[in-house]
């Protein structure tokens, strides 16, 4: 087989793409549950219900972000740079929260102590939260464009804020993100549970597909307002990774002109909304299982909505736009990624069969039964 | 400008995080074998006790585990947050295998963890068993990837430089692969994370043995773990080979200041066991000095010479000045003046770039560099003598310490006496050893290839973001107070637990349920 530079790089902006859908899809469900871990258990064993749906699995499904990261270093290392230096604090606070996490899970139920576990169960939940909102906000702001630049020997500038991440339409991003999760969260503790934690699930799928899909609706109107971004100059896709040899002009209403471009797209903002409603009523129906691909379907296809507008941008500068990072300058260089190619050809499928049997032999209901009877071993 | 203060700060930044995160990788590596061997005994033997000793060892495993990963993510995080412009520059090399590393080895360990925790009663014997050297295999696949990532910034084989992105670019994956600094140090760092869980299940199971609890569970534990640290211990010395530094200016000044050897010295050289090394002087005053040993360590034979400071500074003087020509070159192709002889002369001297740009910390133009700038720049390439020196030491005198003591254990074990106080005390007081030779490994490691991230290419220097002070000091705080209460948190777990020993799993037959007959 031959491949071209062009094909690497479209290959490589679709695996990333598979990657952090993948993770919205495990890891994020982890998140949702751990949001909704204080408001969902009435009391410790409940609780601890709640936190075994996911004791098992949820440190797997944390890899998929990992990986994502590793990819995104090793495909795309001047997103990677540009991407995590210049939203320094943001990644701090999200990594700071991811913290709590590992030691949250483990820890918690290592000592009967309430004080302890009700601390435990804070830092879950905030664990929980932040980074499913800061996912969201980083999304919003590439979307907005990300003020950095490059000199001449390819340092990286950043010239903007913390502060300046938290504009209104990057926040908006962050409760789509935020909302989304919960909403699969609490399809994946219906799978997972019986009884009274079960039934309060059903009203929690309800309310935040609802909201997730009104924020998209509103996101996606707004966004036909802001800034996208335009390569203006020739594109060449088999060309070395230089950024700065091409140039870019912005104007409103630039993001959807993929859309306009192929009008066939537009099934993919339009299942989210499919998709979001057959979630509500397979929930409602107590086929949380079904339920649960359909709130995959949800996540998959809004990120793809958000990937599919900014394409090929990866990173939009804001401040001076010829220095935007697209799928065309921004990558590796062939070898790597025919050789980072073959190596996920080969191991993403051999992690697949080992997480689907792995969550086989977790399969089952957590009742509150399981937890008496594996007092010391669950957490 | 690069600020001096902005490069230290991130300096102690990576320095403190990653040598916190190896506080717990060591034991991960470890004991994860030891698990799977305690397991792999039941299930042929049959005996329930070897579970109770899997299970037992595994709730201490799940205590550091869970610190290892969230150390890990800091790490995973920090090359772009701290060292942008190393991550542009060596990305296309470096993040290959840090991805692979997460494919291969972080979703094996992780995913079946999850299964060795909460899949006793779900898996057959077999399964389980299976489960627990997956976890593992995982672990130490990990190591390998991230060995190799690290091997590779010592001694950078198999990459190109690209002018016109401004990096380093893979020319072989098969030189990456099998860098000699890779393995070596991939052998040296797993027999380590051995050593020290058998450090660890020999000192804990000592203590019981003192106290006169849960005889049998101890006695079996520190027979196993005092067999798998005599071989663990043997392999982290005698298997340390040196291959590594056969290549590489950097490896070789490493080399030489962990040994103090300011001059080449006729082959075989001498090692200097102890004595007190002076950077300005450039000797060493009250050496101590043992025949043969040197030459004998660091090349495998009695006939290499191995090259002394004093050379290696002669040598980059003259690749600093050539380091000049490459980067006037470079700038030249930057601006677009592609024309043949400034691309001749840019490979004719590009193996020197790194070199010069070692300048860029005395000034801003390179190419007018005056010689004090250039002497300075020559001067910085070697490493500092006295830290490297001493903690080498420390390194090995721990390692022969622990010798000893397994030596011992393995035949008071053999010989069904292991009761000795004294060698009971001496496994106990011993659990900080491996700990202690780890990070002073790893200091040496790092620290003798300082001036450089990636050795003779790219300065620590160039390596950081365009961040503020404040931006670090922030950080910075927020990790130590962070880590500190964590640290706390899991040293309070991990003390209560073995204090508790194997009664805490609740099975009704260990020392404090029959003692107090009630469960705790
Ligand atoms: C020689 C071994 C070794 C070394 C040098 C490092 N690590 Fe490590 N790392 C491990 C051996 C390990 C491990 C044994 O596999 C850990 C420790 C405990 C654990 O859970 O896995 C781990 C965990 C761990 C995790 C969490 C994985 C998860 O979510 O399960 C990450 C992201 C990293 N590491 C990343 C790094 C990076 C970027 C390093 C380089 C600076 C690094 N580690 C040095
Ligand atoms: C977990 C084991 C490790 C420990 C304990 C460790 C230790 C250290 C120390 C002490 C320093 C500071 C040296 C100095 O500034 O004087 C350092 C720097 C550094 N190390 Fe490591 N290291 C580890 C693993 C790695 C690995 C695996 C990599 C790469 C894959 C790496 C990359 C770096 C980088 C980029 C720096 C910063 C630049 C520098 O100051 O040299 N380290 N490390
Ligand atoms: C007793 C003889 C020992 C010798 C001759 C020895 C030699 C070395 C050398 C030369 C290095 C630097 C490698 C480099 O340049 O990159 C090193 C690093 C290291 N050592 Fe040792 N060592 C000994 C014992 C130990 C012991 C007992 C431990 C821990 C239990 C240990 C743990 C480490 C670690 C973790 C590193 C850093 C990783 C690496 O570079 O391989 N060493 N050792």
């Amino acid at each position: 087989m031959i491949f071209d530079y062009e094909t690497m790089r479209l290959i490589w902006w679709a695996l990333l793409g598979a990657l952090l859908i993948g993770f919205a899809i495990t890891g994020g469900f982890d998140l949702g549950v751990a949001i909704l871990l204080p408001f969902l258990g009435k009391n410790d064993t409940e609780r601890r219900v709640i936190i075994n749906t996911v004791g098992a699995t949820w440190e797997g499904n944390q890899v998929w972000f990992v990986t994502a990261g590793g990819a995104l270093f090793a495909a795309w290392p001047m997103a990677y740079s540009v991407a995590f230096s210049g939203f320094y604090f943001a990644l701090l606070l999200t990594l700071f929260a991811l913290f709590l996490r590992p030691v949250g899970f483990d820890y918690r139920s290592k000592l009967p102590s309430p004080i302890w576990r009700r601390n435990w169960d804070i830092a879950l939940f905030v664990g929980g939260l932040v980074p499913a909102l800061i996912f969201g906000v980083a999304f919003g702001n590439l979307l907005k464009g990300v003020p950095f630049y490059f000199d001449n020997e390819m340092r990286i500038f950043y010239t903007g804020s913390f502060w300046a991440l938290l504009n209104p339409f990057s926040l908006a991003a962050g409760l789509v993100s935020l909302c989304m999760l919960i909403m699969h969260g609490a399809v994946f503790l219906q799978v997972k549970t019986v009884g009274d934690i079960n039934q309060r699930c059903k009203t929690v799928v309800t309310l935040f597909t609802i909201i997730t899909l009104v924020i998209f609706a509103l996101a996606g109107f707004w966004v036909s307002a802001i800034d996208g971004y335009q390569i203006s100059s020739a594109i060449l896709p088999n060309a070395v990774s230089n950024p700065l040899a091409k140039t870019v002009t912005n104007a409103a209403g630039l993001w959807l002109a993929n859309y306009g471009r192929c009008p066939v797209l537009w099934v993919i903002p339009a299942l989210a909304f499919v998709t979001g409603i057959t979630t509500v009523l397979l929930s409602k129906l107590d086929r949380p299982g079904l339920a649960f691909i359909s709130s995959s379907l949800t996540l998959a296809t809004i990120i793809l909505t958000a990937g599919v507008s900014m394409f090929p941008f990866l990173i939009p500068s804001s401040s001076e736009m010829n220095s935007s990072l697209t799928v065309w300058d921004a990558s590796s260089s062939l070898a790597t990624l025919k050789i980072m190619f073959w190596v996920t050809l080969i191991f993403l499928p051999i992690v697949l069969s080992y997480t689907t049997w792995a969550f086989r032999v977790m399969r089952g209901k957590i009742t509150l039964e399981y937890i008496h009877q594996n007092d010391h071993t669950t957490y | 400008m690069i600020s001096e203060s902005m490069v230290d700060l991130s300096r102690w930044q990576f320095a403190a995080t990653s040598l916190y995160h190896f506080l717990f990788v060591p034991l991960t590596l470890g004991l994860s074998f030891l698990l799977a061997i305690m397991e792999s005994t039941y299930v042929m033997t049959g005996k329930e006790i070897y579970k109770d000793m899997t299970q037992f060892w595994g709730k201490l495993f799940g205590i550091n585990f869970a610190l290892g990963v969230l150390t890990g993510l800091t790490m995973e995080f920090q090359f772009g947050m701290n060292w942008s412009y190393f991550s542009h520059y060596v990305g296309d090399i470096f993040g290959a295998p840090l991805a692979i590393e997460g494919l291969m080895a972080f979703f094996l360990e992780a995913t079946f963890v999850g299964l060795f925790f909460f899949g006793w009663d779900k898996l057959g014997k077999g399964q389980h068993l299976l489960v627990t050297w997956l976890v593992a295999l995982g672990t130490n696949l990990s190591a390998l990837w991230i060995l190799v990532a690290n091997g590779w910034m010592q001694n950078p084989v198999g990459a190109e430089f690209n002018y016109e992105t401004m990096r380093m670019e893979l020319s072989s994956f098969g030189a990456l692969l099998f860098n000699p600094a890779a393995q070596v140090k991939f052998v040296h760092t797993v027999a380590a994370g051995y050593t020290t869980a058998s450090a660890f299940v020999l000192g804990i199971s000592a203590y019981y043995m003192l106290k006169g609890r849960d005889a049998a569970f101890a006695q079996r534990s520190y027979t196993i773990a005092a067999g798998f640290g005599l071989a663990a211990i043997l392999s982290v010395i005698v298997l340390g080979d040196e291959s590594g530094y056969t290549d590489g200016e950097v490896q070789k000044a490493k080399l030489a200041a962990i040994e103090a050897e300011w001059h080449t010295e006729e082959a075989p050289a001498s090692f200097t066991a102890i004595g007190i090394p002076d950077q300005e002087l450039m000797e060493t005053r009250y050496a101590v000095k043992i025949p043969w040993i040197l030459g004998l360590i660091g090349t495998r034979s009695v006939d290499t010479p191995i090259t002394g400071l004093t050379e290696i500074l002669e040598k980059n003087r003259l690749r600093v000045r050539n380091g000049i020509h490459a980067y006037a070159a470079l700038q030249l192709l930057r601006a677009g003046h592609k024309d043949e002889n400034t691309i001749a002369e840019f490979e004719h001297y590009k193996q020197d770039l790194g070199y010069g740009l070692l300048l860029k910390r005395y000034t801003e133009k390179v190419v007018d560099a005056t010689d004090q700038q250039i002497e300075l720049a020559a001067k910085s390439s070697l490493p500092r003598v006295v830290p490297l020196f001493w903690t080498f030491r420390v390194m090995v005198a721990c390692g022969f310490i622990m010798l000893a003591i397994f030596i011992f254990a393995v035949i008071a074990s053999s010989i069904r006496k292991c009761r000795q106080n004294w060698l009971l005390r001496a496994s106990l007081y011993m659990i900080p050893l491996p700990w202690l030779a780890c990070e002073m490994g790893w200091f040496v490691a790092e620290f003798g290839r300082q001036p450089w991230t990636i050795a003779e290419i790219l300065p620590t220097f160039l390596s950081v973001s365009s961040l503020t002070e404040l931006d670090l000091y922030l950080s910075l705080a927020g990790y130590i107070g962070l880590y500190t209460l964590f640290l706390i948190i899991e040293m309070f777990l991990m003390i209560k637990f073995i204090k508790l020993g194997p009664s805490s799993l609740h099975k009704g037959r260990y020392h404090f349920e029959i003692a107090t007959g009630a469960s705790l």
